[in-house]
């Protein structure tokens, strides 16, 4: 079954000022409850700690996003979200809440390579703040991507995420791309 | 090229990762309702030039929709504020007050 | 004739050459050289023909303000019109041709024009080609469209082959302007600690100063300039960048810079060009002054320059303007041009003053080097052709009789100095005049202000009026001490370079020169070189009532050509409000726009262009359609196939062959597109019962309902079947366009009216991959790929909906029927899509499987009378029009739209309402085509009385089938009306029309006998 089960765009990879790579299934499900009341069941099921305004956390196997003040997005193994939406929902039965697998709805992207270039490739498509003080490692900025919404991290000061719909996931890779083409080096950040 | 600072989020966002709504505080009204105040409701807005409330929706965001009070004719934002209200909070007023002494919420 | 002199040129590499070519001719010049210089250097003086007349044009200018130096740049692929030669760094290859002559730059036929000027004065266009109307489009219009437009336009064929791109910074200040006012400021700005973009629109940095002989801190201000660049390359917290033009400055601080990365060095694999879009807390223009020419007859001839580029071409790239120079002025630092060109080993015949008394320290030294200078006097003509063989002298203050001539082959000019304000400008910075300087410069009360109320504008040096070296300096420290300090970076004390410069008596304004000159020279002095715009003109304006500047400028075109007035305008509106008898700061400005100079298309696309133009969205079946020949369209971004046609089929023919299969065997429809929204909660019901029109509460988990959707103002929206997941939770589908608009609308409803509602939603389109298994042989393909759902009738119904394996895959079925046959949509997710569709394909391929598009889908639910979003509605419908009141609950209170549907206009019993249409001879009416009635409007035209939405040719009933909105129309069954169509009548004949039938809209199984199996 498992070579029937297909990502937005298996292997799609470019080389450049930085390297981009659509990374495969990724396990998402997007939690909308009442953050404050439900902190201690959600982290029951994540164990991570509950993530402040546009924090990411890390769980057990997991990392919980904050989206808004009531939706968090929480990243696991892409086999296990069907179990993560139960778990959720039976932590929270009797709380008004929406626990929904939304891992294919996505794609990912790994943005890899010296920090000033891996920020400068993303600053020529998001009009977010890039800099290395507006976006540590640790937050999550949901913006948009020229014409599409998008959501970047940083796992480190040399590599970034970036989560799109599914249906212009070649649009966003291809984005990516042309921004990471040699001889585009900019030098700002 | 407006920027607004969601109040759910915290992002000052560019007007492009931004939708506008049009006027705020709107009452709604509903079968039962006269001609008249259905009227107004739909269709009557002020569009006044100076201190204006109106929606904007965090669209490329957290797609939470807030409230501005903004002057329409100097762009100067006097502040956001949740959506969750029927009308602008004190600190808001307070806000617009300090800069523009003269204006009163009619 | 000018040439290369034997020295100097400080940015020139003498021991290198490049070649280029000019009109054909292969010519050479240096790295450093503009195109410009290096074509000076080649002795082509004439470098361009004006707008209108067609004169023969020299450069006048040394950068961005150049009027005349416009040529057409690169060839074929890369051809690009209208570059001024001042801004254009040469390389090697370079190729460029002159623009607007014919036959050639020497030999124009069009200079005709400038013997008849009195024929082509002020508002020629509109007071001349007004009457008779017959002349339009065989005269006046091939007449205009001859002579208008600059430069050749590029080839629409031919596709740029350079890359662009945007760059988005976020910064404390952007500087814009790299002369020594720049570079004090970013000094400041940088041990404020604040971070600085400073941006330099040409390839050196310290601008003027080292032309204009500055010192600094009693040294040559080159070497303060390269310290300071050197000092703010070692501050982290400034960028520096060169070739880099602030183009335009806009609301909360948002800025617009043009970087110019690859047009120096076009074979590198750069972008050509980067747009920045930078937001900053404040801007410094530090954009220094341009330099006025002088209004004299004659000033537009080929070797007549402003003084202060002739200096530059001096200094700058050793060129020399000619062998005798008249230099021209109103003002002290003309003469450091007589100068300059004195040590370049030239010839200044004599330095013609306008002022009175002329004594300042540069006066002196000039007359200490043996210049003959003459005050009070002015110039009364240039003679020569193609060039400048002498200039005629006459007393400024009289009216132009001739008192000498003086032989000399160039001439320079200079009318004292304006401040660059277009940046303080661009987002309302108000303007002062100045009246000893003769200039406009910011009125520092007037900022433009930001989000925060605040000033986010300020100039600093020449652009603020501190035009003399000696202030410029101070005056760039403490603007930005001021605007650092006006957001809270305070820069720390320190000490300010002393700058020091030859002192400079006021000047004094001249506007025409001679004073009292009659019209014919007044019809000679040019304003705008471009479009031939002179002094006459603009007091024709003024004598034919053009009061506002605004409206002369539009008149006569003055400041309207591509330097959009940096020349001309001061010197245009000094003359109207003379002529008006008006002082100039009551007359007042035209609106300076950005950009600050033209910026390319290519910049403005930036990546967006050819596969990213715009995002496409794909399905995950995507490669299949692609793989299978599809014929795509676009529904909103999404990319949908519209047919399959095979190898010679034609798109109708794959379309009736797509419809027939489904209809006889088995369809399989990519529906992965619908809108997919999860609305859960304890008031999900209410909240349904809200948003549909129908009752959505009562629906049953393990059921669907087929709902429509309206805005408050009554029109129908969106509809889609509604799944009942359990007690708590709905599944919306929406059209395929809807998704995003229909969960936006969700959200506001939910956030700011009934915000204490307890519902979520969550848009879950993009999870599914959804396919339409359809046809007499659907339920067989599903069952022998194995279930564990029992799939019949009984206990699958119509609209109802089961979970469950369909072979392996985790899917949903809804037995939902928009073809109107026995059908499913099967639900599975998106990672798996692809596999399933494969299988289906398998499995079907004893049931004659066919893939079909949305043509064929179009076309069956058309069969069955069913609505579409988009064909019958178009945001004037209301569901009560498309005869869909079963679908309207009378029970609720409320919905949205239900108060406005009780609007007179909207229970109107006269609304055309949906019918179908039958042609009595089997033909398809034209889409969009309107019914036509008795009698004619107020205007003449026909009455109608309906119009058609969605018309066909059924393959099913082999004939043309359509629904259409008709007056009283489902009162009217079996009337025949008629319908316009595109058919041509023949000469004197009534328009053609076809005759249709109105019939039910249900034109295939009304009894539902198909699906319901």
């Amino acid at each position: 079954m498992s070579d029937l089960v297909k990502s937005a765009l298996p292997g799609a990879r470019a080389e450049g000022s930085v390297t981009v790579e659509e990374m495969g299934l990724q396990g998402m499900v997007t939690l909308r409850a009442d953050l404050l009341a439900s902190g201690a069941a959600i982290a029951g099921v994540t164990g991570a700690e509950m993530p402040g305004i546009r924090a990411i956390s890390a769980g057990q196997g997991c990392h919980v996003a904050w989206m808004s003040p009531d939706e968090l997005l929480i990243l696991c193994d892409h086999g296990r979200a069907g179990a993560m939406v139960a778990d959720l929902t039976a932590a929270l039965s009797g709380q008004h809440h929406l626990a929904v697998n939304v891992s294919d709805a996505r794609a990912l992207f790994r943005v890899a390579g010296p920090a000033g270039p891996l920020r400068d490739t993303l600053a020529k498509i998001t009009p977010a703040d890039m800099s290395a003080e507006a976006l540590a490692p640790g937050e999550i900025r949901r913006t948009r991507l020229q014409q599409v919404a998008a959501a970047i991290w940083f796992e480190s000061a040399t590599e970034a995420r970036v989560i799109c719909f599914r249906s212009v996931a070649r649009y966003v890779f291809d984005l990516l791309a042309m921004s990471a083409k040699p001889g585009g080096a900019v030098g700002y950040h | 090229m407006l920027t607004f600072t969601c109040p759910y989020c915290g992002v000052t966002a560019c007007e492009t990762e931004l939708s506008p709504g049009g006027e705020a505080h709107l009452k709604r009204f509903g079968p039962g309702s006269s001609d008249e105040q259905f009227e107004e409701y739909l269709f009557l807005r002020p569009n006044v030039k100076g201190v204006h409330f109106e929606r904007w929706r965090h669209a490329m965001g957290c797609g939470k929709w807030f409230l501005a009070a903004r002057d329409t004719a100097t762009l100067e934002v006097f502040g956001t504020y949740s959506a969750q209200t029927t009308e602008p909070p004190a600190d808001i007023i307070a806000a617009i007050r300090a800069k523009r002494p003269d204006w009163s919420l009619t | 004739m000018s040439t290369r002199l034997s020295t100097g040129g400080r940015l020139i590499d003498r021991s290198r050459k490049i070649a280029f070519t000019f009109n054909g001719k292969r010519l050479t010049g240096h790295p450093g050289d503009t195109l410009a210089s290096a074509l000076l250097a080649s002795g082509q003086t004439i470098m361009g023909r004006s707008f209108k007349y067609h004169r023969p044009r020299g450069v006048v200018a040394s950068g961005a303000e150049e009027p005349n130096a416009l040529v057409n740049l690169g060839q074929g692929k890369t051809h690009e019109p209208n570059q001024r030669a001042t801004t254009t760094e040469l390389f090697d290859g370079l190729t460029a041709t002159s623009q607007n002559h014919w036959p050639s730059l020497e030999w124009d036929i069009g200079e005709v024009n400038a013997l008849l000027p009195r024929f082509l004065p002020a508002g020629f266009y509109y007071k001349t080609f007004i009457h008779p109307r017959a002349f339009w489009k065989h005269v006046f219009e091939p007449f205009i469209r001859q002579s208008a437009g600059l430069g050749k336009a590029p080839d629409p064929k031919q596709t740029d082959p350079d890359r662009y791109e945007h760059f988005y910074a976020h910064t404390d200040v952007v500087i814009a302007g790299g002369g020594i006012a720049g570079l004090q400021a970013a000094l400041e700005a940088g041990r404020a600690g604040a971070r600085v973009i400073l941006c330099e629109q040409t390839a050196h940095w310290g601008g003027r100063a080292p032309v204009d002989g500055v010192e600094i801190d009693g040294k040559p201000a080159e070497d303060w300039i390269n310290d300071t660049v050197q000092a703010l390359e070692g501050m982290e917290n400034v960028h520096l960048r060169l070739r880099t033009m602030v183009a335009g400055v806009y609301d909360h601080g948002y800025i617009l810079a043009y970087e110019r990365v690859a047009d120096h060095a076009p074979a590198a694999d750069t972008p050509r060009h980067r747009l920045w879009r930078i937001r900053a807390a404040r801007v410094i223009a530090a954009t220094g002054a341009l330099e006025r020419p002088l209004s004299f007859p004659g000033n537009d001839k080929p070797g007549v320059m402003l003084a202060s580029a002739m200096r530059d071409y001096i200094t700058n790239w050793g060129i020399s303007p000619g062998d005798r120079t008249v230099v021209v002025t109103n003002n002290d630092d003309a003469y450091r041009t007589a100068l300059a060109i004195k040590a370049a080993g030239l010839d200044v015949p004599c330095i013609v003053d306008a002022r009175p008394e002329a004594d300042g320290p540069l006066v002196q030294e000039a007359r200490a080097r043996g210049i003959r200078v003459l005050t009070g006097m002015g110039i009364a003509g240039v003679k020569g052709l193609r060039g400048v063989v002498a200039v005629q002298l006459c007393r400024q203050a009289g009216e132009g009789a001739v008192v000498e001539d003086v032989v000399c082959d160039a001439v320079a000019m200079s009318g004292g100095w304006s401040p660059v304000v277009h940046l303080w400008s661009h987002c309302g910075g108000k303007l002062t005049w100045d009246k000893p300087g003769a200039f406009f410069r910011p009125d520092h009360a007037r900022p433009p202000t930001d989000q925060n109320g605040e000033g986010f504008v300020v100039c600093a040096g020449a652009a603020d009026g501190a035009l003399h070296a000696s202030e410029c300096l101070s005056n760039a420290s403490t603007m930005a001490r001021n605007a650092l300090t006006s957001f809270g970076k305070p820069a720390p004390e320190a000490e300010v370079a002393k700058a020091a410069a030859a002192h400079e008596a006021p000047l004094a304004p001249i506007w025409v020169m001679p004073q009292g000159a009659g019209p014919k020279k007044r019809s000679k002095m040019w304003l705008d070189f471009q479009n031939d715009v002179k002094v006459s003109d603009v007091q024709l304006a003024a004598r034919e009532g053009y009061e506002s500047v605004e409206h002369t400028k539009r008149y006569t075109t003055l400041g309207m050509a591509t330097d959009q007035g940096k020349l001309s305008n001061i010197n245009g509106l000094a003359v109207l409000a003379d002529a008006l008898g008006e002082e100039i700061p009551r007359v007042g400005t035209t609106t300076f726009r950005p950009p600050y100079t033209p910026i390319s298309m290519g910049a403005i696309a930036g990546e967006a262009r050819g596969e990213i133009f715009q995002p496409l969205r794909r399905t995950p079946l995507h490669d299949w359609h692609m793989d299978h020949g599809a014929y795509m369209e676009p529904v909103g971004h999404w990319r949908r196939a519209y047919c399959y046609p095979r190898k010679g089929e034609s798109h109708r023919d794959a379309v009736n062959r797509e419809i027939n299969a489904t209809r006889g065997g088995l369809g399989l429809l990519d529906a992965s597109t619908l809108g997919k929204i999860i609305v859960k909660g304890p008031d999900a019901g209410r909240f349904m019962d809200m948003l549909y029109t129908n009752m959505m509460s009562t629906l049953k988990p393990g059921k669907c309902r087929y709902g429509l959707m309206c805005s408050e103002n009554g029109f129908l929206m969106d509809d889609g079947v509604v799944a009942r997941l359990d007690e708590d939770t709905f599944l919306c589908h929406t059209t395929t366009g809807g998704a995003d608009r229909i969960h936006a609308h969700m959200e506001d409803w939910l956030q700011c009216e009934w915000w204490d509602w307890k519902v979520y939603t969550a848009n879950v389109t993009e999870q599914w991959a959804q396919i339409g298994v359809v046809g007499p042989k659907s339920r067989a393909v599903l069952e022998k790929l194995g279930t564990d759902m029992d799939l019949s009738n009984e206990a699958l119904p119509f609209m109802g909906w089961s979970a469950g394996k369909l072979g392996g895959f985790d899917t949903r079925i809804f037995r939902i029927a928009f073809a109107g046959e026995l059908s499913f949509e099967v639900s599975v997710p998106a990672s798996q899509g692809r596999a399933l569709w494969d299988a289906l394909h398998e499995a079907g391929k004893e049931f004659g499987v066919t893939a079909y598009g949305t043509e064929a889908m179009h076309v069956m639910r058309a069969e069955k009378g069913f609505i579409m979003i988009g064909d019958e509605t178009d945001g004037t419908v209301i569901p009560q029009d498309l005869g869909l009141d079963w679908a309207i609950s009378k029970k609720k209170e409320d919905y949205l739209g239900k108060r406005a549907q009780e609007r007179s206009h909207m229970t109107d019993p006269a609304r055309w309402k949906l019918v179908g249409l039958e042609t009595l001879d089997g033909s398809v009416i034209p889409d969009g085509a309107y019914a036509v009635a008795e009698g004619v409007n107020a205007n003449g035209q026909g009455m109608t009385q309906g119009r058609v939405t969605s018309t066909y040719y059924s393959p099913t009933l082999k004939r043309g089938i359509a629904m259409g909105l008709v007056q009283n129309g489902p009162d009217r069954m079996g009337e025949v009306i008629e319908f316009n169509t595109t058919k041509k009548p023949a000469k004197g004949e009534a328009p053609k029309t076809v005759k249709a039938k109105i019939v039910s809209p249900v034109f295939y199984d009304p009894e539902g006998e198909k699906q319901n199996v």
